[in-house]
């Protein structure tokens, strides 16, 4: 087979990744696309442990490391973005601006949205129990 | 490093033919994933997408990563995935705003790094054969032998970072018993989200 079919396919599979990272909103939606990217990385990784003929077959080991990688990472991202519904009520990464700096904004947590008040409510909360 | 194979690019071999047709299924797959409005038939649309790089594998002699991509990615991160969309409640039906307003920008920039990559790829293999007769490389015992053989410590490492990152979900995912009881006036919203720690797992 020619080495140039895996390699352009996960050329492919990882710019449909890159193009869905960016411009996907909801943030479940941009861990699928990083899913993609990963998976292009491990049809190269394949491919060309294959080609090589490794004796060590280290690209196929370092495949499975990074399935096993991306199963951990996938675990933590979806809690991660479970907290940060419920703190929020939204998993919408384009709202999620609270570290973000704006000109003639003083500080952090002065935004003007709504969904970081009672946030902002609950931290205070917890620091003063 | 194989010596140039007689055949051509005109006369595909049965595995090339098989390779290219799996490999557009897969490809538009992954569009649809990346492109449709609906939550979760972009779920359902990234199993065809990972199914088929999981033939891919099987196509290039790696059987045991092929069924390792379907046990791991099919089976678990797509569930996942899919209880991650669930619980965020995200709407069964289309949702317009399921795109940002930077998606043509990203589709630049996403063309560029595709025409970019696609030619130096295309350029730099283009006299490399994989030589796919012989042995199979990625048997179950070929890939039992070198991980238990060669990469014992890196397997044994990678053990212990799945269990801190299972113990991290479970921790981020576990409401604090803290918050609960000094914020009950705006618990409202805590009271729907709530859900079972391990029912995230």
């Amino acid at each position: 087979m020619h080495l140039a079919y895996p390699a352009v396919l996960a050329v492919l599979l990882f710019c449909i990744g890159l193009y869905g990272v960016l411009a996907r909103r909801n943030a479940i939606l941009v861990l699928m696309s990083v899913e993609l990217m990963l998976n292009a990385v491990n049809l190269n990784l394949v491919a060309f442990d294959v080609w090589l003929r490794d004796t060590l077959h280290a690209g196929q080991a370092l495949t499975l490391f990074t399935i096993a990688i991306a199963a951990a990472e996938i675990g933590i991202g979806l809690a991660i973005v479970l907290m940060v519904y419920r703190n929020r009520g939204t998993s919408d990464v384009d709202r999620l601006r609270d570290t973000a700096e704006r000109p003639g904004d003083d500080g952090p947590g002065g935004g003007p949205d709504r969904p970081t008040a009672p946030a902002d409510r609950e931290e205070k909360a917890e620091a003063a129990a | 490093m194989t010596p140039a194979a007689p055949q051509g690019f005109l006369s595909p071999t049965g595995v090339e033919v098989a390779f290219v047709l799996v490999g557009l299924a897969t490809l538009g797959a992954a569009l649809v994933s990346v492109t449709t409005r609906r939550l979760v038939h972009a779920a359902l649309w990234l199993v065809v997408a990972l199914g088929g790089v999981a033939v891919e594998y099987l196509l290039l002699t790696a059987e045991f990563i092929a069924w390792v991509q379907v046990l791991i990615y099919v089976g678990s991160v797509v569930v996942l995935l899919l209880f991650g969309l669930m619980l965020t409640k995200a709407p069964i039906g289309p949702s317009p705003d399921a795109d940002s307003g930077n998606r043509w920008i990203a589709l630049g920039v996403a063309g560029l790094a595709a025409a970019t990559l696609g030619w130096v790829v295309l350029d730099a293999f283009r006299t490399a054969w994989i030589d796919l007769d012989g042995p199979v490389q990625g048997s179950t015992r070929v890939t039992g032998d070198m991980l238990f053989r060669h990469w014992v410590l890196p397997f044994e490492a990678l053990s212990v970072l799945l269990l801190a990152a299972l113990v991290g979900a479970i921790v981020l995912s576990r409401k604090d018993p803290r918050a609960t009881g000094d914020t009950a006036a705006p618990g409202s919203r805590g009271a729907d989200g709530t859900e079972d720690p391990e029912g995230t797992r």
